[in-house]
């Protein structure tokens, strides 16, 4: 195995962990329907059982994304997590809320209430999709950071990577394009929110308000959609040259999608499946279309990531200091980590047919009225 | 104070709050597993109730353990760049592993566990409840491999031209995973965390006693608890004592720092308390052996040499190598594209002076100095209270065995106090781990002050009291919902 084909393999594995903690992400989805109030208490709690049941997955995604992000380019971690500051700190304090949510939610000792935890996860329902997906189109503007790796043998100010803006990532707010793919992150979680749980709860009520609400989001969300990967091709990029050189390049992603045919392949596909499971829940009463989102979801994202880091491009752009940007070559773990990270890359089949197997065994029983209102565990 | 400061205390602040909730997850994944396994192999309904009563438990604890976790994860990141950076080649992988090999095994099988008693077969639940406890070991594996690396790097090297420790060579990796302070540290820390389980469910069921109900429940569960916490005790000490050769092997200066040891020498005494000291102990326990040489600060501060015969320097003499290091790598750094002869002579003395390169970041040799007050009380806290905490199961066992523990009153109130206790034990013994290894990210290698973020001392400041806040909010929380629960109870109708 050659160094490059250790990168290559990595950022496809970290896309991977990319799109299926999107995909995952309907639990936050979901939990932004909790303020729906054409649905009663009872009806939210089932909703809040049905994604109870799930976010531990999600959270854990999170979590290994994270790691594996860390293991494999460490680079982006140290410029990004200790750059970005408050994005990530934002990040973490929602979805630390979350974590708790469930489990005080019901209880009457829980000092802020059934609404104060709603609230909570409602919250991380929406910035985490936002913040994410903000974050993520930084890779395509830039970032304001420089790296110099001699600094650490400086006493004076020993720090490789420094942020030039004082806001410390919240200056992303302020770039149209990468609050854009934030929005659609937020639309995209939410119909897939939706249709999860028009495939796990067995009740009139919520199932109608749920097809209502694929409907509603479905227009917005293609439009987003649309006008971000529109804004995408028509914009500046971030080139890599043989030398390792950045260099801007006009239309950088409309090439990179031409030059890679099955990344374009993957971004139709993905937005065909999406659309596919989109059409299910919102037209028909079948429960399925939520597996054909999710999938689609994951191809899109992948090769959103590809079109960021591969065919010779910046993932993780530095607007100060062009030569400082990120890349996978530049950013990368060493050979040998690479390479034993590898190897324990192949017990992920493993992991993943040990939480399907649990999965279907969980999800064969639907979520009724009857188990909410009964004695057994429940959130 | 500083951005240095604040960081430390953000995380060390997490970092403690964490170890609350998962000793007891490692404890009380134990007691429950056993507990539901006697309800399939004996098929009595009672320990099924029984089980069921510490899973509530159990899962309002995780839920904050899970919620801190992650923060400690983004903090090596968010405050530790520097760190991240220097130390993340070989770092992540074992957050990463973590991540997969342990995280997704707790999150899946917890879920089963806990709504999955009228969904799943018997048998596939009973697996669920081990694996859920069997994840959250492996996962402190994983994560004391990475600190077990931060106290004894082994099987890196510094690599000039990426600025960082890298894996030496793909079995490198096995000296990390099998690096000897990991491998004590995680039997010391999982069995303390039976330790934490048992003293719990002991002191819990002890309260229903005192109040005179759920009898049968609370007789049963002291003696599975103090069972479990009785072998995670044995345990404990066995593996405390192979940490003790550890630190003096790898960390001498902790030791010293924990002993209060200002001149060390052959037949070192053990210091129970000022004053009181038993001559020749600390060679025996940090050695082996009656004559090994155990050095003191001063000996450390001023160079000596070990029981292998090595000449150590003194902490002056290594900073001034580790300078040499230093200005060696900002000039190979410079001229390694221009002028590769002289780069290959400064990378030449940065070769000869590199195992010292972390010293060079100090500004006096008294740097090297821990706060010796604090891990000195912290030190005899930890063993005292675990002593303790020993003596009480050992009591509350016996009793129950002999069926006369429901007339010891005094055991029973004893034994709540314990609960308060074992905590301040767990906190200790990892206050003696990590500031006893102050001023050090990475033993020898990277100092916190060179290991942070770019960041204003004001903004993680912020932080601090926001996380403060909230880990105050979410424990009271806690508290609250453990205490209903408890006060609840079981609820096992008995005749």
């Amino acid at each position: 195995m050659t160094y490059t084909f250790l990168q290559n393999y990595w950022w496809i594995l970290v896309s991977l962990l990319g799109g299926l903690l999107v995909a995952l992400m309907f639990v936050q989805g979901a939990n932004l329907h909790l303020g729906n109030r054409r649905l009663d208490d009872t009806r939210k709690r089932m909703i809040l059982n049905s994604t109870g049941r799930k976010w531990e997955l999600t959270f854990t995604t999170l979590v290994t994304f994270g790691g594996a992000f860390f293991a494999s380019f460490p680079l982006f971690y140290s410029t990004s997590f200790g750059g970005a500051y408050w994005v990530w700190v934002l990040l973490l304090l929602t979805f630390v809320f979350q974590a708790v949510s469930y489990e005080f939610y019901a209880k009457k000792e829980n000092l802020l209430g059934v609404k104060g935890f709603r609230v909570a996860l409602m919250a991380n329902g929406f910035l985490a999709p936002f913040l994410v997906g903000t974050a993520v189109g930084t890779f395509f503007t830039g970032s304001d950071f420089t790296v110099d790796k001699a600094a650490i043998a400086d006493p004076a100010s020993p720090v490789i990577s420094t942020w030039g803006s004082g806001w410390h990532g919240l200056e992303a707010l302020a770039e149209p394009h990468a609050v854009l793919l934030g929005l659609v992150l937020v639309a995209l979680t939410a119909l897939l929110g939706a249709l999860y749980i028009l495939k796990t709860v067995d009740d009139e009520p919520v199932r109608k308000q749920m097809h209502r609400t694929v409907r509603m989001v479905a227009l917005p969300f293609v439009l987003l959609l649309l006008t971000w990967l529109v804004v995408l091709l028509l914009r500046n990029g971030f080139a890599v040259e043989a030398d390792g050189t950045v260099v801007i390049e006009p239309h950088k992603y409309l090439h990179n999608l031409l030059q890679m045919p099955v990344v374009l392949g993957m971004v139709l596909l993905g937005i065909i499946l999406v659309a596919y499971g989109v059409f299910l829940g919102a037209c028909t009463p079948s429960r399925k279309g939520f597996w054909f989102a999710a999938g689609g979801s994951v191809l899109v994202v992948m090769a959103v990531f590809f079109l960021a880091g591969f065919n010779n491009t910046a993932y993780y752009p530095s607007t100060a200091d062009l030569q400082s940007s990120l890349t996978i070559r530049n950013s990368s773990s060493s050979y040998f980590t690479l390479t034993v990270m590898s190897w324990v890359s192949l017990l992920i089949p493993f992991v993943v047919a040990y939480i399907a197997y649990a999965w279907h065994q969980m999800d064969k029983k639907k979520i009724t009225e009857e188990e909410i209102q009964g004695a057994g565990n429940k959130y | 104070m500083d951005v240095v400061i604040w960081s430390r205390l953000q995380f060390a602040m997490t970092a403690a709050y964490h170890w609350l909730f998962v000793p007891l997850t490692l404890g009380l994944a134990l007691v429950m597993a056993i507990m539901e396994t006697l309800y399939v192999v004996k098929k009595d309904d009672f320990w099924k109730k029984t089980a069921q009563f510490w899973m509530k438990v159990f899962a309002v604890n995780f839920a904050v353990g899970i919620a801190t976790g992650i923060i400690l994860e983004f903090e090596f990141g968010t405050n530790w760049s520097n760190y991240s950076w220097f130390v993340g080649d070989m770092f992540g992988a074992p957050l990463a592993i973590e991540g997969i090999l342990a995280f997704f095994m707790e999150a899946t099988f917890f879920a089963v566990m806990f709504f999955g008693w009228d969904k799943v077969s018997k048998r596939f639940h009973l697996a669920s409840t081990w694996l859920t406890g069997i994840g959250a070991t492996i996962s402190a594996y994983w994560i004391l491999v990475a600190n077990g690396w931060m106290q004894n790097p082994v099987g890196t090297t510094f690599n000039p031209d990426t600025v960082r420790s890298e894996m030496a060579s793909a079995a490198a990796f096995w000296e990390v995973i099998s690096n000897p302070v990991a491998v004590s540290k995680f039997f010391h820390s999982v069995t303390s965390g039976w330790v934490t389980g048992g003293v719990f469910v002991v002191a819990v069921s002890g309260w229903y006693l005192l109040k005179g109900r759920e009898k049968e429940f609370a007789k049963r569960s002291i003696l599975v608890g103090a069972i479990v916490g009785l072998v995670g005790s044995g345990a404990v000490m066995l593996s405390g004592d192979s940490s003790g050769v550890h630190a003096a092997e790898f960390q001498p200066m902790k030791l010293a720092a924990a002993e209060g040891l200002e001149d060390g020498g052959p037949r070192a005494p053990f210091s129970i308390v000022p004053g009181v000291k038993i001559p020749g102990m600390l060679s025996i326990l940090a050695t082996h052996d009656l004559d090994g040489f155990v050095p003191g600060i001063n000996d450390i501060l001023r160079g000596y040499t070990d029981n292998d015969g090595n000449v150590i320097p003194s902490v002056a003499e290594k900073m001034e190598r580790g300078r040499k290091a230093l200005d060696a790598l900002a000039v190979y750094r410079e001229l390694r594209e221009t002028n590769q002869d002289s780069a290959a002579v400064a990378k030449a003395v940065l070769d000869e002076h590199v195992q010292y390169m972390g010293y060079g970041h100090l500004e006096k040799p008294e740097d090297v100095v821990p706060p010796v007050g604090i891990v000195f009380w912290a030190f005899r806290f930890m063993i005292g209270l675990g002593m303790l905490m020993a003596l009480m199961l050992l009591l509350m066992g016996w009793f129950t065995w002999k069926d006369k523990i429901e007339n010891k009153k005094w055991l029973l109130v004893a034994a709540l106090w314990c609960i308060p206790l074992v905590y301040i034990c767990g906190q200790c013994g990892w206050i003696v781990a990590e500031v006893g290894r102050q001023p050090w990210t990475i033993q020898g290698l990277l100092p916190v002050n060179v290991a942070i973020s770019s960041l204003s001392a004001g903004a993680v400041k912020t932080t601090f009291f926001l996380f403060l806040a909230i880990f105050a909010l979410f424990l009271v929380i806690e508290i609250r919902i453990l205490l209903a629960t408890i006060r609840k109870g079981p609820q096992i109708s008995e005749n």
